[in-house]
């Protein structure tokens, strides 16, 4: 399976979760959608629409917890038929980062998913630029970041 | 926990040289109900039996010889027992080295059709 990154310090820390949690997808994206690295995604549109809607389900059910007075839900899981879907977020000195993993039923859990992804999470707070601002995408360059950031993904 | 669940797992503690037992869901690989003594990491345990659970029920179905009732890992510093029940909970206990291991066995048997 294929690993990407757009920030080579995500790379390894990936490569190992995909490894060991038998992911099938995985991406590493800011809460507003700007993905990190990939793992399993053939199309770069699948990238956009899975970063997009990732990235809309931390915005809603982080507003949730606001309404509800709460901090932010640690993490969703959704488990259909064949595969589970795994979202997460977590603090680095980069700023948050998001976590979607899709896993087959078959050979991984929701057990394996979570205890592999706290390894991830700690690997990329270990290994994030320290002192670094995050890089802002602005309007006018979104469309050119957003294609250069799908070019190193899929490695054109 | 609750007090049915307390019961079965309080059947495999008492036996001398068990560490902890576990209730593991198998499908998911979450921990159901616990007693642990410090040091054993439950969650790992538990993703991790559900992981090999999976993985040798595929391998005994490929050898045509049925689902598994009893598994014995024996480490270096102790062992792992763990006996499916028939709801899809794993029953695990992690022992000392020198546990009896027939004993442990029977209790987790009885442990698992309570937990059916």
């Amino acid at each position: 399976m294929t690993t990407r990154a757009v920030e080579g310090w995500t790379l390894h820390p990936l490569t190992e979760f995909v490894r060991e949690a038998s992911a099938r997808l995985v991406l590493l994206m800011t809460p507003a959608g700007q993905v990190l690295a990939q793992s399993g995604f053939s199309r770069a549109v699948d990238v956009m629409s899975a970063a997009a809607l990732g990235a809309a389900i931390i915005a809603s059910t982080g507003e949730l917890a606001r309404q509800l007075s709460q901090p932010p839900f640690a993490a969703l899981n959704h488990q259909g038929h064949r595969h589970g879907i795994f979202l997460s977020s977590f603090a680095t000195e980069r700023g948050a980062l998001v976590v979607l993993a899709v896993y087959d039923l078959d050979v991984s859990s929701l057990g394996l998913v979570q205890l592999f992804y706290e390894q991830l999470a700690t690997d990329l707070k270990a290994a994030s630029p320290k002192g670094s601002v995050p890089k802002q995408v602005l309007a006018a360059d979104f469309e050119r970041e957003l294609s250069e950031s799908l070019n190193t993904l899929f490695g054109r | 926990m609750t007090a049915a669940f307390k019961q079965v797992l309080d059947l495999i503690t008492r036996v001398r040289g068990v560490r902890g037992a576990m209730l593991v869901s198998g499908d998911d690989g979450l921990v159901v109900a616990e007693q642990l003594m410090e040091g054993i990491k439950g969650t790992a345990v538990a993703a991790l039996a559900a992981s090999l659970a999976g993985r040798l029920r595929r391998a005994m179905e490929g050898a045509g010889i049925g689902a598994s009732v009893f598994w014995h890992l024996q480490a270096e510093h102790g062992a792992l027992l763990v006996v499916p029940a028939a709801s899809g909970i794993l029953v695990v206990a992690v022992t000392e080295p020198d546990v009896n291991v027939g004993l442990v066995r029977l209790e987790l048997l009885r442990a698992a059709e309570a937990a059916a």
